[in-house]
């Protein structure tokens, strides 16, 4: 048994303003990662991180194995993509993605045999040794590797992660981040993956930290999740890598706000973590990493988080890239009668979803159903100027005024309220108390401002 | 099985609304309005009641007339009548609540387009309409309570004792303290006040910016016209007197009609204070509080343009 660490003396990262919405992760946080029984088709979307989409590589009606490539990285920002599971293609169809866009994707019909099924396949993907030996490994592969395993941010977000891997002598790199925050209310999958693999975490931050030759590497968690912070320090040992506490609040898991609470700087604005000499990457992409340069083991699979009071049996799943919403829904027991919302993602950012038929991809970290009960379907009245918008955005902002030019389109205001900066985190929205969709309008406004100037 | 969507977040605090705003001010006000029925019995009731209907009524026959939904529910309307009750003295004419609650709501809101779109503080507009209309019925007089047992109520208040002449036989720091003195309904005791304003700066529905700048100037001000010997009164008694602390905690705080930012607000606190003491010491009203918010009022949307808060990590990059 392994002696508790008090963590009650240790320091607290926290950032300016931000939300405290209450917590839901008690519905899944329990459960063991379970692996969903291979579906019988999968349809695999050309376009699952940010950039241009994939190229198909591969004939129509062919045979594929887990972890074939099918598609292959059409741009600097582009990843490639892989069969998740042992089949046959079909022909090409046409998707919407829960964020609006249609993209083509290829089905893939399985075989009811598969080489790595169930507990097999959990053992391969979190289980084992997972000691790694830097000197045997060239630092300018590391980027490559992560480009062939087709690795996106698994935070949501979904950048290609070879860019961020990429040494450049111009902008060195002084410190990694390892983003175990997960800061949405509901969402509990790195929990788990931090409960269950930590090892795997560990080898995959030293691995990125190899290739971006950054001094020190820092994984920070929130202290909603004592059970984690405990398991990665053990798994840590006399290692020289620094976990750090940060206190549960919204967006603490966003990059701006993490490096802001972990390291006191502030990125740019329209700047990325590099510009400061940092790189963010979440716990799940640096173990999908570690599985690729220590087992050859591309991204074909994912844990997905399936919770929310609409859900008849929470769970937290690995699941094939491509299953659609309504296997992974079945396996938990289906839907409730009162379930009134299926988001993909978490509630603050997450998109809502009506096509059960979508299908999981790289960026989706959970399935949350909500139920009347927690949307607020209280009416939009008058904005009475009270400012708990403007004391809860964490940048800055003036999200009353962003939303109100946005609205009249006034592109003046827009610009001077500096509309782009805005990250669209929902705090704002989330404590309104006329319940005006100030997000919405400020993406709107964005859109307007990026279309008029 | 009935599913909707809608743009994130899909998760708002329900423990915040317009409503529970309004009314966590009026549970605020319980303190002041306690005291204020103890020290003016019956008079504070009528006044303060009439005040709230009168109030109502106008909003509800506004939009009634123009044909909008009712927005007496949000309560902004009774807060304002509250308010403005709290603001008039004991003996007022019955017409003056009247007449001044018909004036705030139609004139100081429902003409800009009701809540949130007002430029001034609804109360101080009514307030200020009868005070210049009804000079003689607001005068200093009006403030004398000739039945009360207590010897101080049956002079003139404070802030007029002081203005008619120097080393005046002002009252003591605990009557001031407590609210045994003349003044405006509400606006005697700075223990009530005090006590309801920190329940709003817990609640975080009043912004500290606000009061603190107000007390700030005030103080800063105030020791300057004491030691140069331009005011007879003292830090102390300025504060403790007159509705400094009442405009302070719950007129100046009005989100609607001061700035959004919180540097804005500590300008816009700043401002009112000055404009309090420049007016109590130089001009011929006594008080000046109402005339300093509803001044500051004007200039706050070029407030709100001055402190544009800069986002964090710096402005937007200029495109190449």
């Amino acid at each position: 048994m392994k002696a508790a660490i008090s963590l009650k003396n240790l320091p607290k990262f926290t950032f300016r303003k931000g939300i405290h919405p209450p917590e839901y992760k008690s519905y899944a946080e329990h459960q063991a990662i379970e692996v969903l029984p291979t579906p019988d088709t999968v349809r695999i979307p050309l376009l699952q991180h940010l950039g241009a989409p994939a190229k198909v590589s591969i004939e129509p009606r062919a045979a594929v194995k887990v972890g074939d490539i099918i598609a292959e990285s059409g741009g600097f920002i582009s990843t490639n993509l892989h069969a998740s599971v042992s089949g046959k293609t079909a022909r090409e169809g046409i998707i919407t993605l829960p964020n609006g866009r249609r993209v083509t994707t290829i089905p893939i019909k399985a075989d009811p045999e598969q080489e790595l099924e169930g507990d097999a396949l959990k053992q391969a993907f979190l289980g084992g040794d997972w000691n790694v030996n830097l000197d045997e490994i060239d630092a300018s592969s590391i980027s490559k590797a992560a480009l062939q395993a087709g690795i996106v941010g698994m935070g949501g977000a979904a950048f290609p992660s070879h860019v961020k891997l990429m040494r450049n002598d111009d902008r060195p790199i002084t410190d990694l981040i390892i983003n175990g925050c997960e800061c949405e209310p509901f969402l509990t999958a790195d929990h788990r993956l931090m409960l269950e693999s930590p090892q795997s975490i560990l080898a995959g931050a030293l691995i990125a930290r190899h290739a971006t030759g950054a001094t020190r590497i820092s994984i920070c968690i929130e202290d909603n999740k004592p059970d984690a912070i405990q398991t990665m320090i053990h798994a840590i040992g006399d290692r020289d890598i620094d976990v750090k506490i940060m206190r549960s609040k919204y967006p603490q898991g966003g990059e701006k706000s993490l490096v802001m609470a972990a390291l006191g700087k502030a990125i740019p604005t329209g700047g990325l973590p590099l510009d400061v000499g940092v790189v963010v990457l979440n716990v799940g992409t640096v173990a999908s990493l570690a599985r690729m340069v220590l087992r050859g083991m591309p991204l074909t699979h994912r844990i997905v988080t399936v919770t929310g009071p609409g859900v008849v049996h929470p769970k937290n799943l690995l699941v094939p890239i491509g299953t659609d919403f309504e296997t992974v829904l079945q396996y938990c027991g289906g839907l409730k009668e009162e379930a009134a919302r299926i988001i993909a993602g978490g509630p603050m950012m997450g998109f809502s979803v009506t096509d059960l038929s979508t299908p999981v991809t790289k960026g989706t970290s959970g399935i949350t159903v909500l139920t009347a009960k927690e949307l607020n379907a209280a009416a939009t009245t008058a904005c009475v100027r009270c400012g708990l918008c403007v004391d809860t955005c964490p940048l800055d902002l003036v999200p009353t005024k962003l939303a109100m030019a946005a609205r009249y389109k006034h592109l003046e205001v827009l610009q001077r309220y500096h509309v782009d900066a805005c990250m669209e985190c929902g705090c704002c929205a989330y404590q309104c108390p006329a319940n005006i969709p100030l997000v919405q309008l400020i993406r709107a406004g964005k859109i307007y401002n990026r279309t008029h100037s | 099985m009935n599913v909707s969507v809608a743009s994130s977040p899909h998760f708002s605090n329900t423990t915040t609304s317009t409503q529970r705003m309004m009314i966590d001010v009026m549970i605020a006000l319980i303190p002041v309005v306690a005291l204020s029925l103890w020290v003016f019995r019956w008079h504070a009731i009528v006044q303060i009641g009439l005040c709230m209907l009168v109030c109502a009524l106008t909003e509800s026959a506004w939009k009634k007339l123009s044909g909008k939904p009712a927005s007496i529910a949000d309560a902004s309307g009774l807060l304002t009548g509250l308010i403005l009750g709290l603001s008039l003295p004991w003996s007022a004419p019955l017409y003056v609540p009247i007449i001044a609650s018909f004036m705030a709501i139609a004139l100081g809101k429902m003409v800009f387009g009701g809540l949130g779109m007002n430029l001034f503080n609804p109360a101080m507009v009514g307030r200020a309409f009868v005070m210049l209309s009804f000079a003689g019925a607001l005068g200093a007089s009006a403030y004398v309570y000739p039945d009360a047992s207590s010897t101080i109520l049956t002079q003139a208040t404070p802030l007029t004792l002081a203005k008619e002449s120097a080393g005046a036989s002002m009252p003591g720091f605990w009557p001031l303290f407590l609210g045994t003195t003349n003044g405006s309904i509400g606006e005697t005791s700075a223990l009530a006040i005090l006590t309801g304003g920190a329940y709003l700066l817990v609640r975080r529905t009043a912004a500290w910016q606000i009061p603190a700048g107000v007390l700030a100037s005030c103080i800063v001000l105030g020791l300057i016209f004491e030691f140069t010997g331009i005011s007879n009164l003292n830090v102390i008694q300025h504060l403790a007197s007159g509705s400094l602390l009442f405009g302070a905690f719950f007129i100046a705080t009005d989100p609607v009609s001061s700035p959004l930012a919180p540097k804005g607000r500590l300008i816009f606190g700043l401002g009112v204070g000055t404009l309090i003491m420049i007016l109590r010491v130089f001009s011929s009203y006594p008080e000046g509080v109402m005339f300093a918010v509803l001044l500051m009022n004007a200039v706050v949307p070029l407030i709100n343009r001055w402190t544009i808060p800069t986002p964090i990590g710096g402005p937007i990059p200029a495109k190449p």
